[in-house]
């Protein structure tokens, strides 16, 4: 018999309607398997309060025969970048220990009101500046995958979702949350068979997650699915008037819309995306991926986006700039923690808050994004790189001429080792070189497991779309899941 | 476009992040690294380029001029490292 903490979001969802399980069992089942699980440290808060009493309302709602909310019932795992009122909001920082916000940022808010439950807040890489979850400053997120080489070396989830991530692939929750400035959706679902969609910006509020690189930031749903991260996109998007970047449109029904039938679609193949060094594996399971397009009917056609080489620079550039600007804020005088050395006077209080708060990564992030806004360089380094964001933008802007979507992979490698890569912060930087451009340009994109690479690890194929087209992309990410069957799934070891 | 340890002291300082002799002498060649990496994008010819400023067309909004926020004193002070009487507290800053 199935066990309930392996059914998805529809599953649960359905189940729940039909009364085939309680949403208290549903609840009950998923609080357990998460309180099981804390060796993989993908929790920095566990909340089964709120999970609970999301159950209840959802069973009295069943039982007085009311009209059941879209995620009645389906307990979730919030990103801890997300404000949450009431409970701590970290940022996977130490300079936000402790702070419990007054508010509810409008996307955990909007999945409250469709009826879903929170199990806990989920560990990241700190301020989500990281591939692999090792910058938390609540420890190391691992993947539940080992690879089947008869090692056990634990490995990275990805990141900076990499909480998300893990949990999931783990079945300690159908979905959760997840937030991609440079690829931090999809690479942690990659790295760990899931699927993830990171929706054109400004579909979904930013207003309560904590910042990052404000014009880059979209938050996004990752689940086992393509259908259960529709069924959570339609939950999370929509506009807000408390953000000024939120657009201003009415949220498709994506989930009614799905249709993996791609004939009459044009999906292009970027011939830049074939970078050196990429593992044979990888390369031949984008071929598959091709074949799989065809299959569903796709026409396949090569397109050129010139300026690939240089989306990964210039977003090192953009990236931290905005996080200098943003990370001001920490000061130590408002809200997170104060370090006051005796004697000291208010600069240097900021600058020991600063020093003890954030961790060497976003230090070294901040003292980027300073140094190429400083007086005399900020021409060569910060306008140059948005003039170079509008050449891959515009790169895209030709490719829709010529073709509807774009098929890549999604991450260059399968999950590295944790400690593999740490500690070169560049060859860290360069996994996000397939995920990066699209970020840049504000469009929809999308990771769908493909295979298992030598070692039995999870491989993900990354579709890219058209601004606001996230249906296309979700119909080409279906056709892929249903002709790749991916059924794998971590053993449980824990 | 070389930093040294001088430099990252500076930017530290602007940055307002107290590091140490050997934290700058640790920086400066990793930093080095990676904007010898970034400095790759000046090979672009962006002469008659406009640099980005919103990758999704969208109009800003205007709301009506009128109070809707406020009155939340206390939740406002409520994550304050330190506060008294109603208001955020620092070390003193006028002798």
């Amino acid at each position: 018999m199935t066990q309930i903490t392996d059914l998805g979001v529809a599953a649960l969802r359905d189940g729940i309607r039909t009364g085939e399980f309680s949403a208290r069992e549903v609840a009950d089942a998923f609080i357990v398997r998460v309180s099981q699980a804390r060796q993989l440290n993908a929790f920095i808060v566990e909340t089964p309060e709120h999970a609970i009493a999301a159950a209840r309302e959802a069973d009295a709602a069943r039982a007085a025969g009311e009209t059941l909310k879209p995620l009645a019932g389906v307990p979730i795992g919030m990103k801890d970048l997300f404000c949450t009122k009431g409970v701590q909001t970290t940022a996977a920082s130490h300079m936000l220990e402790g702070f419990k916000p007054e508010y509810e940022s409008t996307v955990s808010q909007k999945l409250w009101d469709a009826g879903a439950g929170m199990l806990g807040k989920l560990n990241l890489d700190q301020f989500a500046m990281g591939s692999s979850n090792e910058t938390s400053y609540f420890g190391n997120v691992i993947s539940p995958w080992r690879r089947q080489d008869g090692g056990n070396a634990p490995l990275a989830p990805g990141g900076s979702s990499g909480g998300s991530s893990s949990a999931i692939s783990a079945r300690l929750c159908p979905a959760a949350t997840g937030t991609d400035t440079g690829g931090s959706i999809r690479q942690p679902a990659a790295f760990t068979g899931i699927a993830g969609i990171k929706p054109t910006y400004g579909r979904c509020s930013r207003w309560g997650v904590v910042a990052f690189a404000s014009s880059l930031d979209q938050a996004g749903p990752m689940a086992r699915d393509v259908r259960d991260c529709a069924i959570m996109l339609e939950a999370m998007a929509g506009f807000d008037a408390k953000d000024a970047t939120s657009l201003q449109l009415d949220v498709p029904k994506w989930e009614q819309g799905l249709n993996p039938d791609l004939r009459g679609k044009k999906v292009g193949i970027p011939k830049e995306y074939r970078v050196d060094a990429m593992p044979g594996e990888i390369e031949a399971l984008w071929q598959q991926g091709i074949d799989w397009l065809k299959d569903a009917g796709a026409e396949i056609v090569e397109v050129s986006l010139p300026h690939t080489k240089y989306a990964l620079p210039a977003y090192y550039i953009i990236a931290p700039a905005e996080a200098s600007s943003n990370l001001a804020r920490y000061d130590g005088v408002r809200y997170g923690m104060r370090e006051l050395p005796e004697g000291a006077n208010l600069q240097e209080m900021y600058a020991a808050t600063r020093a003890a708060g954030f961790g060497p990564e976003v230090q070294r992030r901040i003292l980027i994004g300073t140094y190429v806004l400083s007086a005399g360089f900020y021409d060569a380094y910060y306008t140059q790189a948005q003039k170079v964001r509008t050449l891959i933008a515009r790169d895209f802007e030709r490719a829709w001429l010529d073709c509807d979507l774009l098929l890549t992979p999604t991450a260059p490698s399968a999950a590295f080792a944790l400690g593999e890569k740490s500690a070169d912060p560049l060859a860290m930087y360069l996994n996000d070189v397939f995920t990066v451009p699209s970020s840049l340009a504000g469009i929809p994109a999308m990771s769908v497991p493909g295979g298992l690479d030598k070692d039995g690890l999870p491989l993900g194929l990354q579709i890219i779309g058209k601004p606001l087209d996230e249906q296309g992309v979700l119909n080409a990410s279906l056709a892929i899941e249903q002709r790749a069957g991916f059924t794998a799934r971590p053993g449980q070891w824990w | 476009m070389s930093v040294d340890t001088a430099t990252v002291k500076k930017v530290a300082s602007l940055a307002r992040i107290a590091i140490t002799d050997a934290d700058a002498e640790r920086l400066a060649p990793e930093l080095n690294n990676i904007l010898g990496w970034i400095e790759q994008l000046g090979e672009v010819d962006t002469a008659s380029v406009e640099p980005m400023t919103a990758v999704i067309p969208n109009k800003l909004r205007l709301r009506d001029d009128v109070v809707n926020d406020g009155d939340i004193r206390e939740a406002v002070l409520a994550n304050a490292p330190a506060g008294e009487h109603g208001f955020f507290t620092v070390p003193k800053v006028i002798e």
